[in-house]
């Protein structure tokens, strides 16, 4: 015990008069900037058990130790109906279960574009028709994709004919899948589903799935599978965040596929195309960082006791969190419209609420965890270069670790704040920050910006009470 | 009331003591009437209507609500500008080169981690219901912890006391108003000089008075530790208490421990004195009660047994004039000082009505009224619930000092005026003109009102305890440095035997 042998070293909470008595005394004292916790009345009750469960320090430890250990690699390329079962007329989507007559605009926009892409419907208006009728024990249905160990940007629909990347984990041996990414604009994750978004989704199936598959069963057999949780490390150090911007991760993962895709026999005019479209959509590493970091959630599931949030998905309706230790519930609240910038003439007004299952790399510590590391694209927080090290350096305070892997050069290469505390949420008030894309509030608009969002802050104090129910009771004398 | 500006802020918090200033330094501005500026609890809110505002019903306790009446719409705009002026200075982070700020630490555990040198000792002060996250987080992070926070759940205190326990850290607290650690007062804290006694309290102002008698003989304290007004009940069983006494066993500057407390569980305390004994240091214990030893003669016999010599505390006690016949009326703002008055009273006068009684049919109803004898404690957690303890906010004390002076029962008044570290800077100031106004009411319904302060200080208090003892002694009160004292003065001038005080 030292608590006696030096002058006290304080940290105060509360009144900020006992501190200002305090360094009156010329003693060293840090006050901290406390604020009543998000929820309603009761949830300090909550929040105590939650603290109090004698499981729930070290299930955190453990929890976020996998976490971070959790490792991400390219093993195959595959359509949906091999790698994850998909049948015809089975469809997943972004974010927490939701039924036709709640789907948003895109969220309705995808899953009709992929009714017609899978020759489901030969019209959008046979589509919408089909679907809206789906609830009536039809042989169409949908599920989220986090259910299936998949991840889908924006609206998240996959079809069982789209390709998949899908990766594992080596330390732990999980999979995970996501689509290939489309690009930008009118494409069907944003909602769009006209004739040249079921044509380019018809040839990535047809040409680029396939050639893709060669190249990386070939690059897999001669040198090992793309590390792709390396290439997100080092695209932190060349200015991207992996959310908003995967620039430096898109070319760097050309540059690990090209020999293969030369050598692989297909004629070159593909091969051309399809490089030609990798290295033209800014994006297209995204659909690899996702999964990584679904790896890295999934990794930290199903530890009793631990609050670390293992998932955050909105389905353009519903914002959900599901939490280590409280299984696969899902904790949902109204989807916020994110604040950004517009394309064109697109405003406020054409925006849906925010969409997506890629608030997983926020999950997993980057994205807007790591926007210090992505000067170039501060104008979604504020326009200042400041502003982006603000808000990485805000997200420690709610995280419990910070990642050794992925670092930030102009933070003195600090890892990313990584694994959100639904308590340290709770407690603190600060919410997490989510770049993203904006989808039209239309179905078949498509993207209409991007931009910044906050999950709804009820959705933290709600685990954090479920939480409570699975911890025992704070009582004293238990010695 | 066309003049109100009223308006309510969603999830701006502060504390209620920032508020407090804040409140009066708008109100301050010229032009301005009355202003409050307060989180919107149910008794702020109530506060609010009693000046005659009309906040929205549904303001929460997570709103800040404004309240400003003035002459103008030219004064409400200067109290506004002045409101945001007082709360920006308040919180804010460092910049550094590349424009970000640092964020302000939300948690213990992020300024611990931040912290160059590691911290040793939290110290929370959050509104009770939230206290447990708080202490329970400093433990984590391997931090002893002063609960100075009042209302906490005693289920949160047993659990916080047996993880410092396997943590081999110490709880002080909850409801801990007092400490001293390496010369540091903590909390409610009078400015003692160093030395050989070490000092455990289960009672905040018990603590305060025991070294501030010890300090009039030029006796120092090694160190102080509060252990919470609970901490030797039955369900607490002296857990902190133990611990407290283990770490003072250890310390090699402490030389004498006297261990303070309010009447306890008599099964712990007969467990806690048979601990104290197996200890190498000798350990004075002090457990209020009737027949017991008061703080004044605790002091003298810790002051004997390190070998300096005794003499009685100071007064300032010429006036007033024996009154036999009425009520005596205690008005306190320290728990254990308003104890030791009923217990020292209670011998002469019998039943003593009371918020904190010493017998349970001598409970005093919700209204805290009654025509004979009775003391009031105005820092019990039941009254403190939503504001500032009584040692920084006086509103509630000066305003039963004007009911008092206008009720022809009451005939002795004894206020206690605690100084130190953290409690109100200049108390004398509002206390002596209501002192001075009660004294003129009552005189003017052909009364004499005498009152007698018990002043809880030591010479080098940041207050200047002579100017504030002249001051109350000019507003016509006799001041009394020994609590004891000052309570058998005003029972002598009850009773009108005021020969036999001294």
């Amino acid at each position: 015990m030292s608590l006696l042998g030096s002058q006290p070293r304080l940290v105060a909470v509360g009144a900020q008069m006992f501190a200002d008595a305090v360094a009156a005394q010329a003693a060293p004292v840090q006050q901290v900037d406390w604020r009543p916790p998000l929820g309603e009345e009761g949830v300090e009750a909550d929040l105590a058990r939650v603290l109090a469960d004698p499981r729930h320090a070290a299930a955190n430890e453990t929890a976020v130790a996998r976490m971070l250990a959790a490792g991400a690699e390219l093993v195959d390329v595959r359509p949906a109906s091999e790698a994850l079962a998909l049948d015809k007329g089975a469809f997943l989507h972004a974010g927490p279960p939701i039924g036709w007559d709640r789907a948003s605009g895109p969220l309705r926009g995808a899953l009709i574009g992929a009714m017609v892409y899978e020759r489901l419907a030969a019209t959008p208006e046979e589509a919408e028709h089909a679907l809206a009728g789906a609830a009536d024990g039809g042989s169409l249905h949908w599920e989220p994709c986090h259910h299936h160990r998949t991840v889908g940007p924006m609206a998240g629909v996959v079809s069982p004919s789209m390709w998949m990347f899908e990766l594992r984990d080596p330390v732990h041996g999980g999979t995970a899948f996501c689509s290939l990414n489309e690009g930008l604009g009118k494409v069907l994750r944003y909602g769009a589903y006209g004739p040249e978004v079921v044509e380019r989704l018809r040839w990535m199936s047809d040409v680029l799935g396939p050639l893709l598959q060669t190249a990386v069963r070939a690059r897999t057999d001669s040198g090992g599978p793309v590390d792709v949780k390396s290439i997100a490390a080092q695209m932190l150090q060349m200015g991207d965040e992996g959310h908003n911007r995967n620039r430096a991760g898109t070319l760097m993962f050309l540059r690990e596929l090209l020999p293969s895709l030369i050598d692989s026999g297909a004629p070159t005019s593909d091969v051309a195309e399809a490089v030609r479209f990798v290295s033209g959509n800014d994006h297209f590493f995204l659909n690899l960082g996702m999964p990584a970091c679904k790896l890295a959630g999934d990794a930290a599931r199903d530890v009793p006791g631990s609050s670390l949030v293992v998932a955050m998905a909105r389905n353009g309706t519903d914002f959900g969190i599901q939490v280590s230790g409280a299984g696969d519930q899902w904790f949902t609240g109204p989807a916020n419209t994110p604040d950004g910038l517009y394309l064109g003439s697109f405003g406020p007004e054409d925006a849906n609420p925010d969409i997506g299952d890629s608030a997983i790399t926020e999950t997993g510590g980057i994205g807007g965890f790591a926007m210090a590391a992505a000067p170039a694209i501060v104008k979604f927080v504020g326009g200042e270069v400041g502003d982006a090290i603000e808000a990485t350096r805000l997200m420690y305070e709610i995280t419990l670790a910070e990642n050794p892997v992925y670092q930030v050069p102009v933070l003195g290469f600090r890892g990313t704040p990584t694994g959100i505390d639904a308590t340290l949420v709770t407690r603190t008030g600060i919410l997490p920050h989510i770049n993203t894309g904006m989808a039209g509030r239309l179905a078949g608009t498509g993207q209409v910006g991007a931009g910044l969002v906050n999950p709804p802050a009820s959705i933290f104090p709600e685990a954090v009470t479920a939480l409570a129910a699975l911890a025992p009771p704070v009582v004293g004398g238990g010695s | 009331m066309s003049g109100d500006h009223v308006e309510v802020r969603r999830g701006a918090y502060h504390d209620s003591v920032t508020l407090m200033q804040v409140s009066r330094q708008v109100a301050d501005v010229d032009g301005v009437e009355a202003a409050q500026v307060a989180m919107g609890t149910e008794l702020n809110l109530d506060f609010m209507r009693g000046v005659g505002f009309d906040p929205p019903a549904d303001a929460g306790p997570n709103d800040l609500v404004v309240a400003v009446r003035a002459g103008g719409d030219d004064a409400v705009a200067a109290a506004l500008a002045r409101l945001e002026e007082v709360l920006t200075t308040t919180g804010g982070g460092s910049g550094d080169g590349l424009g970000g700020r640092d964020p302000e630490p939300r948690t213990i555990g992020s300024a611990v981690r931040r912290a160059v040198e590691p911290p040793s000792l939290a110290l929370v002060s959050v509104p009770g219901p939230h206290a447990f996250t708080e202490a329970w987080s400093a433990l984590q992070a391997g931090l002893s912890v002063l609960v100075f926070s009042d209302n906490v759940p005693v289920e949160q205190e047993v659990a916080l006391k047996d993880e410092a326990a396997r943590r081999g850290l110490l709880v002080m607290g909850p409801d801990c108003g007092t400490a001293v650690v390496g010369g540091i007062g903590l909390g409610f804290a009078n400015q003692v000089r160093p030395g050989p006694v070490g000092v455990v309290a289960a009672s905040g102002t018990g603590a305060q008075q025991v070294m501030c008698m010890l300090d009039t003989r030029q006796v120092g304290v090694s160190h102080c530790l509060g252990v919470g007004g609970r901490d030797l009940s039955a369900t607490v069983a002296g857990r902190s208490t133990k611990a407290a006494l283990a770490l003072l066993d250890e310390d090699p500057a402490t030389e004498l421990v006297v261990l303070v407390s309010k009447p306890p569980d008599p099964a712990v305390a007969a467990d806690v004195t048979a601990y104290a004994e197996s200890l190498s240091t000798p350990v004075l214990v002090a457990l209020l009660g009737p027949g017991q030893d008061d703080l004044t003669t605790v002091a003298r016999k810790a002051v004997e047994h390190l070998g300096a010599e005794w003499a009685d505390p100071w007064s300032w006690d010429e006036q007033p004039a024996p009154v036999a016949g009425g009520s005596l009326r205690g008005l306190f703002a320290g728990g254990t000082l308003c104890d030791e008055a009923m217990l020292i009273a209670s011998e002469t006068l019998g039943e003593v009505r009371s918020n904190i009684p010493l017998r349970p049919e001598w409970a005093l109803g919700e209204d805290l009224r009654s025509p004979g004898h009775l003391m009031v404690d105005f820092g019990d957690d039941a009254l403190t619930q939503g504001r500032a303890h009584p040692m920084i906010d006086q509103r509630t004390r000066i305003d039963r000092l004007a009911a008092e002076g206008a009720d022809p029962s009451c005939s002795v008044l004894l206020l206690d005026v605690v100084l130190g570290h953290a409690a109100n800077p200049d108390p004398a100031a509002e206390l002596a003109p209501a002192i001075a106004a009660a004294r003129g009411r009552a005189a003017e319904d052909g009364r004499e009102l005498a009152v007698v302060v018990s002043l809880c200080a030591t010479h080098d208090d940041p207050q200047q305890p002579r100017r504030q003892a002249d001051l109350l002694h000019d507003a016509g009160a006799s001041v009394w440095l020994s609590n004891a004292a000052a309570a058998r003065h005003a029972v002598a001038l009850v009773t009108g035997s005021t020969g036999a005080t001294r």
